[in-house]
Formats: C-alpha cells, structure tokens, sequence
C-alpha cells in the first residue's frame, strides 16, 4: 500500500513518516477494507526490507459502563515491538467498522497507547474495531473484535455517594419543612443586610423618593437571578404596603416577564392591584455596558433613596454600586460571584455574601417551605464540617505516623465524596 | 470612511466620560445610541441563533453532503416544537384575557434550572469542595514544606470557618461566633485580594481607552 522507503533515512523524513501515515490511511485504497497482513504491503518493495512489527494483541472493546449508550472503550495490549529502546512501531491506526460495513479509520494513536475511548455512538448500531501496527512500510491487523452494541444504563452507580448525600439533605429539607408546618419555630440567626430592607423601604417612603432594583446581568437560568426576584418579592410587598414608587430596569426578556409577575403578585397580596404598572419593570437591552449605560443614567436623574443589587453581576457591579454610592442612596447588594464582592463590600451599606443571598428568601418569607430548606441546607454544611474535621485529622495523623486505620478511613471518605 | 468612523468612536467614548463630571445632554446621547444600538444588534443575533439557528434549521435542517458526495443531512428534531410552543405560550401575555398562561413557560424554565442546576451545584460546591479540603495538614511524615503547610492550614481551617459563617441555625455566640469571626477573616482576606487584582485589570482597561484617544485619534502616542 505504502510507497516501499530506503533504510536509513534522514532524520527530517524519519520525522514525517508518521505524518505520511496519516495522510496515506485516509486514501479510498485503505476505505476498501482491511483484510489480511500481505494485502498491505506494496509489492515494489521486497521482502527483506521489510520492516515488520507483531499486532497489537487482547484487543477488546466494552460498553462504557453508566451513559446515555453512546460510548464504547477499548484497551489492548500493544504490539511486541513497540518498545522506547530499539522498536520500530511508530503508531497505531484503529479502524471501525458499523454494521459490518467498511472499516473506516477513526484515530491516529501514538505508539505505547493501550487504550481509547470511542464516542459519540449509536444505540442502534453495531460496532467492530480493529486496529494496525505501523511501521516505516509495513502495517500489521489485529484481529476484529467480536460485535458490540453500546447500551444505555437508566442508573449511574458511579454516583451511588452523591444520592445518598442528596437523601440525607433532601430528607432534613423535607423534615423540616413539615416541623415548620406543624407550628414549631424554627430558628435562623439574623442576616445584617436583610434587617436593613424594611428600613431602606421606609427611607425611600419618607424622602418620597423611588426605589431602585437591579436583578443583576443573567437570565433566569441562573440560580443568582432566581435568588433576587424571590426577594423582590418581599420588598414589593413592603413597596406595595407603603405605596412607594419603584423601578427595574432589566437586561433579559424574561426577567422583565419573572419581574412583572413577582412585583404584581405582591401588589395583589397587598390587596391594591390598581397601583400597579408594567412601567414599574423595563427591558433597557442586552448588552452588558449599554445596560449599566442607561441604569447609570437613571440613577443620577431619577435619584433613587434605596438601591437593590441582587443577582449575577460582572465587570459592571462597581459601575453601578459606586454610581448609587454617588447619588446617596442606601444600598442593599447581594450576589454569588465572589469576583464581584468586594465591590459591593467597598461601595454598599449591606451586602449579602454569597449563601446569604439564597437564604434570604427563606429570611423574609418565614414559610414553611423555605425555613425548611434552609435548615435541611444546615444539616448538609454540619455534615461536611464532620468530614472535613474527621477527613483532615485521620489523614494528617494516619500520613505522620503511618496509621493504616486513619489512611483506610481517608480513602473511604475520599471514595464518597468522589464525584466521578 | 475609516477616519469618520474614528472622530466617532473618539466622540461617544468622550461622551460616555463625560458622565465623571456629571449627567450631560452628551452623555444622554451616548447612552441613548448605545441602549438603542445594542438592543437592535441582540434582537438581530438572538434571532439568527435561536429561532432561525436552532429552531428553524433543527426542524428543516439543511441539505449537506461530505467531501465523496453523499447526504449528510441532519434528522429533523421534532422536540424543538415544545421549546416553540412554550415560546409562543409566552407571547400570550400580550392578549389582556389569556396573559395568565405566560406563566406556564416561565414555571417550565424555572423549574427545571432549578432541578438541572440542584445536582451540578450539590457535586461542585459541596462534594469537591469537601474532598479537596481533606488535606494533611504537615504533609506525609511532617515532611512538608513552611510554605505548603501555611497552605494547608489556611484551606483545612478557612473551609471549616467559612461554613460555620454560613451556618444559619445557630447564633453567632461564644466559640461559634468567634469561629465564624474567623471565617469572615478569611472571606474578607479573599476579597481584598480580589479587590486588588480586578482594579489591575480595570487598569487595563482604561489604559486601552487612553492609547484610543491619545494614539489612534490624537496620534499623541506613536
């Protein structure tokens, strides 16, 4: 097939022979298929010269285990001669065939691979592989694997740990919930920034002066945006209380829609579904700065007593925080962006740090519902503050002085909060 | 064409600093080109990629063949109607007596970010982060360098700290408050350091601004 090459070649053309390989593997005379070791030779070239190398042997291809049955992987055991020292392999070409049709090439290894992950299959299909072990002019088949169909697994075991960790959160979370529901009390410390939201309201009432609330830059596919309308929603029902005036400008459609939704909720909770307006949330645009552009602009003509930036910001969160800062008004921010913290810490009278945010809701709600999963939140950080203390003591002392309790109990705790 | 185009670009950027003195007619300009620029340009994008980009052509995909001449051409996927439908479910707003079913779609989308996001979350923030915490502190056999126990200890105890801030039953009193003291300690550490090294990079930013102005406008910096 290939072109017979003179022994002793200059380094140059040693280092392109691969490349070559390559390029030759792809020719339509290779795609007719892949029959027998003699079938691969070019018969310009005698035989003495040739340089042959021993197939790669136990080829064996398996269904990865836990997937959507689009993976097949593939270990062998490579060629004899494909050693560091005196080999003359310089790859492997692997070849697949579907539905017993033509072997078509799929991956160019290195030599001293022994394993590839084949992806992107079909459930509904069958796959045989095979693969050849190159030299300067020879190529040498291994024999076909036997059929395999990949399959899908409706269980991942692999993540066996995480559900039970789920479970045990997820059942506090339920717990609780039905403890709250039943009456009990259930207590959560105060949250600074939270405390101050009824008075910053107030303030904004009594100056006669709007409030403004920024949900931040992202849609509501985020967790952070999800987080600030929740809490929105207690502000309009103060808002809505105090009769005060309140602006949102937006930077996604459907933030607008979630704002318009939450702010006339509470309007009519508050039993004055007459004062509200869709004017009250606005879309500005999408693009980043062209937002902060026009809040920015509304701030300083609009001068707002109180401030609210709650959700997922960016580069332009001290834009807006410093702008607020400029203009007087009390500012109330809380995001999970740890880049964007300091900001609001440095430019805001409160700020919710990150798992504050989330917890807010619950904070200004007192709902069952959301009491309850804060404290089922609180049984899931107890436990991993056990882990980490246990977890660091047995490994610190287990690795000091060779304790092979504490090492065996490290690997079991590193096994369950594996996520592979 | 290029030399307008440059006066231009000179102008808004002066227009938008203008707002350090105070708001300016000029400012108001800037922004409104800006607001009404940009809002165009995503409609245009969001339309092209979703409803024409994935929509359209997953529903009617086009025609494609590979280098031997034979069709390549994608299945139709049929579920891209339930993401049309939901979309179009979403326009009822706009119809005064039906609008409540815009509802729906927004429930769907927040509901199942909810659910995606609960497992992704769960395996990241709390999973990983408690195996990579697990860490000896002085190293196998005290063998450690200064430098990677400080290292250790700060991510053992900050972790630990960190979480007992975090921890909203119980009041922040005694040993616990003072550990979530701690905590703050750490976060407040993080922060500043963070401060430090985004204000570097706004550096950047309006350094690239000042070469705008000076050099390819004014041609003061060669």
């Amino acid at each position: 097939m290939l072109a017979r090459l003179p022994k002793n070649l200059p380094g140059g053309v040693s280092l392109i022979l691969p490349f070559l390989f390559i390029c030759f593997s792809f020719s339509p005379v290779l795609s007719q298929g892949i029959e027998a070791e003699v079938d691969t030779l070019d018969p310009a070239v005698p035989d003495s010269e040739l340089v042959v190398a021993a197939p790669v042997t136990s080829l064996i291809a398996s269904d990865y285990k836990y997937d959507n049955g689009e993976v097949i992987e593939l270990s062998w055991v490579p060629s004899i001669d494909d050693q560091l020292v005196g080999g003359n392999v310089i790859g492997y070409s692997l070849y697949r065939s579907e539905n017993d049709g033509e072997p078509t090439l799929i991956a160019e290894l290195l030599p001293g691979v022994n394993n590839y992950t084949d992806e992107g299959l079909s459930r509904l299909s069958t796959y045989r592989y095979t693969i050849l072990t190159l030299t300067v002019n020879h190529e040498t088949p291994s024999t076909m694997t036997a059929p395999i169909t990949p399959e899908r697994e409706w269980i991942n075991f692999d993540k066996k740990y995480l559900f039970l960790i789920a479970l045990i959160i997820g059942g506090s979370v339920m717990f609780f919930i039905e403890t709250a529901r039943r009456g009990k009390k259930l207590f959560v410390r105060k949250i600074a920034g939270l405390e101050a939201v009824d008075d910053a309201v107030g303030r904004a009432t009594e100056m006669g002066r709007p409030i403004l609330f920024i949900p931040g830059i992202l849609d509501m596919d985020d967790v952070q945006t999800l987080a600030g309308l929740t809490i929105l929603g207690r502000i309009s029902r103060i808002i809505a209380d105090y009769d005060t005036k309140i602006f949102m400008p937006v930077s996604r459609s459907l933030v607008m829609t979630a704002g318009r939704e939450t702010i006339k909720a509470a309007y009519q909770a508050a039993g004055r579904p007459e004062k509200y307006s869709d004017d009250m949330v606005s879309y500005v645009t999408d693009e980043q700065f062209g937002y902060v552009a026009a809040v920015d602009g509304i701030m300083v003509r609009e001068k707002p007593a109180t401030v609210f930036l709650l959700g997922a910001f960016f580069a332009e969160s001290l834009i807006l925080a410093e702008t607020g800062n400029y203009i007087g008004a009390i500012q109330i921010a809380g995001t999970a962006r740890p880049a964007q913290l300091p900001f609001f810490i440095a430019a805001c009278d409160f700020t919710l740090i990150g798992e504050e945010l989330f917890a807010a809701s619950a904070y200004l709600s007192d709902e069952p519902k959301a009491l309850g999963s804060l404290k089922g939140q609180d049984v899931g950080k107890a436990l991993a503050m056990v882990i980490i203390v246990v977890g660091v003591l047995a490994i610190t002392i287990g690795q000091a002085w060779h304790v092979d309790f504490m090492m065996s109990l490290v690997d079991t705790l590193t096994n369950i909060f594996s996520t592979k | 064409m290029e030399h307008f185009a440059l006066w231009l670009a000179a102008f808004l950027t002066l227009g938008i600093v203008s707002f350090l003195y105070k708001d300016n007619p000029w400012y108001k300009l800037c922004e409104a080109i800006f607001v009404g620029l940009s809002a165009g340009y995503w409609f245009v994008v969001l339309f092209w990629d979703n409803i024409y980009g994935k929509f359209w052509v997953g529903v009617f995909p086009l025609e494609e063949f590979d280098e031997a001449g034979r069709e390549i051409t994608a299945e139709p996927d049929y579920w891209l109607f339930v993401g049309a439908a939901l979309g179009i479910l979403m326009l009822m707003r706009l119809v005064p007596n039906i609008g409540w079913i815009s509802r729906w779609p927004l429930a769907f989308i927040v509901g199942s970010t909810a659910g995606l996001y609960l497992i992704n979350y769960f395996s990241s923030n709390m999973m990983r982060q408690v195996q990579g915490t697990i860490v000896p502190l002085f190293g196998a056999g005290y063998d450690a360098s200064a430098y990677a126990i400080v290292g250790n200890i700060v991510v053992a105890v900050g972790t630990f700290a960190g979480l007992v801030y975090f921890f909203f039953s119980k009041e922040h009193r005694g040993v616990f408050g003072g550990t979530a003291k701690v905590g703050v300690f750490f976060l407040m550490l993080t922060f500043g350091a963070s401060f430090g090294y985004t204000v570097m990079s706004r550096m950047s930013l309006l350094i690239g601004r000042m070469d705008f102005l000076l050099g390819d406008w004014l041609g003061m910096i060669k």
